[in-house]
């Protein structure tokens, strides 16, 4: 376990090395921040000056290993734009994303599950039909457009739920969240939805195979056997062994709903660290830019790292149970 | 199916009659199934009738959309069915700039089909490449090239995109790159799968102990037997390249305003939406969510027809 560990450790650390040496470089080959800082009547001294102050007159290579070396210390660099460190930038609009991002899980999770092992039970009948169908459409609605779709007719025309920003907070531990407050929830309900919808899809059809896939297999058949009604075979035999690929999944699937909250937070105007970099793309905001990637590489081999350990946890234990007549 | 799809082949160069059913391709028997599956020949209508719409775009638009002399920004925001000063009728209503929705749409689409076939065709030569060469390579080679796509593909691909295109800027060409490098990995990954199956074969055995070649053997035997689930996962890919290309265009890191796509359309029209405008962004969004729809409708019955599990 423990060289698995390290060895993991490893990659992480090689993903982080390659992927900063990557986006700097490629940074650096683009555009020039310079354009972007000073208004085009700035002096040439004036130039020079921002030009030095930053670095941007060294050396690629030297200007990496002074962003190494004190990226290594924790400081990614001040952000150009707001003049502040850029992992402060992103720490602060983290909780917004976390938020937004474990709530669509849930609602994937809650919604998805009832309804593929509906579907898995009894794939032919009309019922599971109409949820399969609802379920391509899931993947085939670009997120982007129902989003605004969902903004017209609830925000627009309803006017029942408003369309942008995280309404009231509270402090939980020092963090500003939303679902505690009901303006906070009211603001939240649409874009976690709009995040979920594309996973709802997802975890309906992972419920569905899963399900339809336990219910052949002997033990199942012998628990029918044994006369043991169907609700407890459903509850203890099947969905048990349905949920634990699921786990593997939804660990996944939690990277990228941190990923596609990019989208949902620009269309929402949610204050998110998606929307911070979505906005540093377009202005070129190198610092912000590296320290979101970093970041994200992160946060992603942690996930994945988790994922890996519960599921070797897991995964022997149900072989153990399933196995044991 | 490959076992029983040889034998009839050899025994056809013996001079069987075409009538011979077992004469039927791979191809066509897939396509006769495709047809007789209701969701797949809606799919197959709705996919046919948008490419062709794309292909004649010129022909049949009423206005080139991104000739600047015929627009008119007295025209700007009309809605549906309204007429133009100059007795032209706008079916779709404008966009702000005066455009013609119905003809901006034609050669969005227009872009939006040509940016995910590309991409998609670029990424499976270069997938499929590295899938061929990490099955039969095997040992050092196979287990770093699949690290790679695995580490690859633990990241989301919308974050791998927004990342080069960070780096290399807006274009069509750009947009085409971020794309084939958020997708080759599925098709290494798939091709380097079969692959490893198929060359366990029976008949990947014999063609060895007939001392034929290593090129011959993969590219003769091996990879004409990956391609049935390279399909099925090239449908699921190109719907989703159309739709992540749009997701980027919205965002306004995709492609440059001179370029038409639904994206840019569906995004010109988001600020109009909060004051009611609501055909800048919803007839180009139909149109994307049918192309969706028509593309993943074929690949979910190409899926079950191609279904190696479900031959047997």
């Amino acid at each position: 376990m423990s060289s698995y560990l390290l060895s993991r450790l490893f990659q992480t650390i090689v993903t982080l090395f390659v992927m900063s040496v990557l986006v700097f470089v490629g940074l650096y080959m683009v555009g020039n921040p310079v354009d972007v800082l000073l208004s085009s009547s700035a002096t040439p001294e004036e130039r020079l000056h921002v030009i030095q102050s930053f670095g941007l007159d060294r050396p690629v290579w030297e200007q990496y290993l002074v962003f190494l070396s004190k990226a290594l210390q924790g400081d990614l660099g001040n952000s150009f734009v707001f003049n502040q460190p850029a992992l402060d930038l992103i720490f602060q609009r983290m909780p917004a994303t976390l938020e937004l991002a474990f709530v669509a899980l849930l609602m994937a999770l809650v919604i998805g599950i009832p309804l593929g092992v509906r579907a898995g039970l009894k794939p032919n009948s009309f019922v599971s039909r109409t949820i399969m169908t609802f379920s391509i459409l899931g993947f085939s609605l670009p997120t982007f457009w129902i989003g605004l779709i969902m903004i017209m007719v609830f925000s627009v025309y309803l006017g029942w739920l408003p369309a942008s920003g995280r309404g009231d907070t509270v402090e939980v531990l020092g963090v500003p969240v939303s679902f505690l407050t009901l303006d906070g929830l009211s603001h939240l309900v649409l874009p976690a939805f709009n995040l979920a919808l594309f996973k709802i899809s997802l975890v309906i059809r992972l419920t569905r195979a899963g399900v339809m896939e336990v219910m052949q297999l002997d033990y199942v058949r012998f628990a029918r056997a044994k006369g043991i009604n169907e609700r407890r075979i459903l509850r203890v035999h099947v969905l048990k062994n349905t949920l634990i690929p699921l786990i593997t999944v939804i660990g996944l699937e939690l990277g990228s709903l941190i990923a596609f909250a990019v989208v949902t937070e620009t269309i929402f105007a949610w204050p998110g660290m998606g929307k911070l970099i979505i906005d540093a793309i377009g202005v070129l905001d190198r610092p912000v830019i590296l320290a979101y990637l970093l970041i994200t590489v992160v946060m992603f081999s942690v996930i994945n790292l988790l994922v890996d350990i519960l599921y070797s946890i897991v995964d022997p234990r149900v072989r153990l149970e399933g196995g044991s007549r | 199916m490959s076992s029983s799809g040889k034998q009839p082949s050899t025994s056809v160069h013996a001079g069987n009659g075409d009538a011979s059913p077992e004469r039927i391709s791979p191809f066509r028997r897939t396509l006769h199934a495709l047809i007789r599956d209701p969701g797949a020949l809606t799919g197959i209508i709705i996919v046919g009738v948008l490419a062709i719409l794309a292909l004649v775009a010129p022909l049949i638009s009423p206005q080139d959309p991104y000739d600047l002399a015929q627009l008119d920004i007295m025209d700007g925001r009309l809605a549906p069915g309204a007429t133009s000063m100059n007795g032209m009728v706008y079916l779709l209503g404008t966009d702000d700039q005066g455009r013609d929705l119905f003809s901006g749409i034609l050669y969005g689409l227009r872009t939006s089909i040509l940016v995910g076939i590309i991409s998609a065709a670029v990424a499976i030569v270069i997938g499929t490449c590295v899938g061929l060469l990490s099955a039969y390579a095997g040992g050092r080679v196979d287990a770093l090239l699949m690290r790679i796509v695995d580490i690859q593909l633990s990241f989301p691909a919308i974050l791998v995109a927004l990342i080069f295109l960070a780096i290399l800027g807006q274009g069509v060409d750009k947009i085409i790159i971020a794309l084939v490098v958020t997708q080759w990995a599925y098709y290494a990954r798939t091709v380097r799968g079969s692959a490893l199956v198929e060359s366990r074969r029976a008949y990947t055995d014999a063609a060895r102990s007939m001392a034929l070649s290593d090129k011959r053997i993969i590219f003769r035997h091996i990879l004409p037997n990956c391609v049935p689930p390279l399909i099925v996962v090239a449908t699921m890919r190109i719907a989703y390249a159309i739709m992540l290309e749009a997701t980027l265009s919205f965002l306004g890191i995709g492609l440059p305003i001179t370029e038409p796509s639904l994206g840019l359309l569906i995004s010109n029209g988001f600020e109009y939406l909060l004051s009611g405008d609501y055909w800048i962004s919803v007839f180009p969004g139909i149109t994307l969510l049918l192309l969706i729809v028509g593309i993943n409708l074929i690949g979910d019955a190409l899926r079950d027809i191609l279904n190696p599990r479900q031959e047997g």
